[in-house]
């Protein structure tokens, strides 16, 4: 309990830090931040924009700490400020369009990718030097190596555009409307679905497979390993319930970085594909200097990792009983 | 290798003596750098890249950006088309009529200083910071890691985007805006390294001989940290190099300079996946990875050479007993 408390409150701090940067950083512009954006934009901005702006942005001429203290307010309401590109909409709702679409696929693929390459890890150092253990590694290296997007692109074009197997964008069927009750529908998602997930889990499953590997031989040549094999466990036993289970601990530590970095990845992957979740937001606001939105996706992308996060570690108790006490 | 140090390094010192390197014997790491075929791949391709990047103006000469005139061109390509490779453009041309090829090679320069100044620059920081909060200790040590827990937790490429689009785009905006969100992962690695360091006695002698804390660190624990300091500024060299591009996709570089990511940039705005031009994308994507690739090659075997456990399994398994421990158990046998 008290390990979870510590984490609870490390990412407290994580989410404040992040609050913090988001607010300073328009901040630190050279004049006022809205003044600044109108400027970018030639003149192409509304004036009721720029008081939205202005808005989102708590500017007034109060001092800087009471402007903190505001702005903390608002997002405690839940209100990120007014997009530029999709005005009026709130931030908020715009976002939580895409939100749906990225969970899915990247936390489908993340999670394919985890379990397939622990799974991978496992058996690569059980048979030391054999087929899986001598081709996989530097395969999924040099695959690892290509940016995530840069395997989507090749994805793209030789197995949608050139074969014609999957489809070449969007999450579902242009035809198709949202029912998650029809079976057509969901068909449709899955099919949309294989080509990015797969993307992100090639481009993945080498960093957890290798981890794994590497803590597996070690492991391996513990004591507690050579005991088990002289009980006569069966060799299945000892893989999973005294091998792996130990191997896992630090697979598992090391999940929270590599999601923001994963999780990163797929943002670029769905550009590629054209597929409507946040980094196609994250496309849109860059492309039109589109501020608020850019602020609320980078806020709300921080908070699901670090909520991730938080996830990951109730299971790190539940597989480790050293932090129960 | 690792069991006696002395009596190997004596062997192999008469063993190379025989050989027309004798020079190298007194160097025991470059020799083993040398004899390592991860090591000597990554070097090659690396060193294949740098002098692409010096030789540009004699590899490819000319404007990389020039546009170049159709009028050669076969006439289904006259259209605002990408045209494929060929014997006047060795890689076709992009949808601005942009030699890809020459593009390709003048764009590694920006590409290649980018990633080592960030990797450089980042390394030095973390080392920084990783040094200090590893060897002082007490709540600076928590303060320090605590920053370093929540940089690494904090997703990369959304702050990157926010960090980047309010600051003026170029290339000097992007070394610093990966330097700041890239040090943390070296700082961690340095600080740990610094902690069992600390707890050697030769670090004990020199704090009671009454050495001053900054020549400690920066001549006693330093050097010894050389191997993984190495080690992390490759490491960190690639992240640069994948997050430069991916800023650059994005757009949130200067896409008037020629560089790898701008090529993708241009590739992908210019649909060049559904026009079929292929050759916009795909030798530029096989670049990047080939350097990554080799830089993370280049850190395996300094990770095979430095850790005696990897060392160890490594000489195990090219010996006699060619499986792993578990299965010359005889009592395994069912």
């Amino acid at each position: 309990m008290r390990f979870l408390l510590r984490r609870l409150g490390f990412y407290a701090v994580a989410a404040w830090v992040s609050l913090t940067v988001n607010f300073y950083l328009p901040r630190l512009m050279p004049g006022d931040p809205a003044s600044a954006i109108f400027a970018r934009f030639q003149g192409r901005l509304r004036p009721e924009e720029i008081d939205s702006l202005r808005k989102a942005y708590g500017l007034s001429d109060a001092p800087l700490l009471e402007q903190y203290f505001n702005y903390l307010r608002s997002l405690s309401r839940g209100e990120f400020g007014i997009s530029i590109n999709f005005f009026p909409a709130q931030v908020t709702d715009v976002i939580s369009t895409g939100f749906m679409w990225t969970i899915l696929l990247a936390g489908l693929a993340t999670v394919i990718s985890f379990f397939l390459g622990n799974v991978l890890g496992i058996i690569g150092a059980w048979r030391r030097n054999g087929i899986l253990d001598s081709v996989a590694p530097p395969l999924l290296t040099f695959i690892g190596a290509f940016p995530y997007f840069f395997l989507a692109m090749i994805a793209l074009y030789f197995l949608a555009f050139q074969a014609g197997w999957f489809p070449l964008r969007h999450a579902y069927s242009d035809a198709l409307s949202v029912d998650w009750g029809s079976l057509t529908f969901i068909k449709s998602v899955i099919s949309h679905m294989i080509l990015p997930a797969s993307c992100i889990v090639l481009a993945s499953i080498g960093g957890w497979m290798l981890g794994m590997r590497n803590t597996m031989v070690g492991i391996l040549s513990e004591d507690y390993i050579t005991m088990a094999q002289a009980k006569g466990l069966s060799q299945q036993r000892i893989m999973f319930s005294y091998a792996a289970r130990n191997a896992l601990l630090p697979n598992v530590t090391s999940f929270g970085m590599a999601l923001g970095f994963v999780l990163s990845g797929s943002l670029l992957t769905e550009i590629i594909f054209a597929y409507p979740g946040l980094g196609y937001l994250l496309l849109q606001a860059v492309r039109n200097l589109d501020y608020p939105l850019m602020q609320g996706l980078f806020l709300m992308i921080t908070f699901a990792v670090l909520g991730a996060n938080l996830l990951v570690d109730i299971l790190y108790v539940w597989l480790d009983p050293r932090t129960r006490r | 290798m690792q069991a006696s140090p002395e009596k190997t390094l004596a062997s192999k010192a008469a063993e190379t003596s025989k050989t027309s390197r004798p020079w190298l014997a007194h160097w025991p790491l470059l020799r083993a750098f040398l004899r390592n075929r991860k090591a000597m791949l990554g070097v090659s391709i690396m060193f294949f890249f740098v002098m692409v990047a010096l030789l540009a103006p004699w590899i490819a000469p000319g404007n990389p950006k020039k546009m170049e005139s159709r009028a050669h061109l076969a006439p289904a390509w006259i259209a605002d088309k990408p045209a494929p490779g060929g014997k006047t453009f060795l890689l076709g041309t992009t949808g601005q009529g942009q030699d890809v090829f020459r593009q390709l090679v003048w764009g590694s320069r920006l590409s290649l200083t980018v990633g080592l100044s960030v990797g450089i620059a980042s390394t030095i920081l973390g080392t920084i910071i990783g040094l200090t909060a590893g060897y002082l200790g007490g709540w600076v040590d928590d303060v320090l890691s605590l920053l370093t827990n929540v940089m690494l937790i904090i997703p990369g490429m959304p702050l990157l985007v926010i960090l980047a689009a309010f600051l003026k785009p170029g290339p000097v905006t992007v070394v610093m805006v990966l330097t700041i969100t890239g040090w943390a992962w070296p700082a961690r690695v340095m600080r740990s390294q610094v902690l069992s360091l600390r707890a050697k006695d030769f670090i004990a002698a020199s704090v009671v001989s009454g050495e001053r804390t900054p020549r400690i660190l920066f001549s006693e624990v330093l050097p010894n940290m050389s191997s993984v300091f190495v080690g992390s500024m490759v490491g960190s060299t690639v992240y640069a190099i994948g997050a430069d591009v991916g800023l650059a996709f994005l757009g949130l570089t200067d896409v008037g300079t020629t560089s790898w990511g701008t090529m993708l940039y241009w590739a992908q705005n210019n649909a060049g996946i559904l026009t079929g031009a292929w050759w916009t994308f795909v030798p530029v994507g096989i670049c990047i990875a080939l350097c990554a690739f080799a830089l993370t090659m280049l850190n395996y075997a300094l990770d095979e050479i430095t850790n005696p456990r990897l060392r160890a399994e490594k000489e195990t398994t090219h010996g006699k007993r060619s499986r792993a421990n578990v299965l010359v158990t005889p009592v395994i046998r069912k």
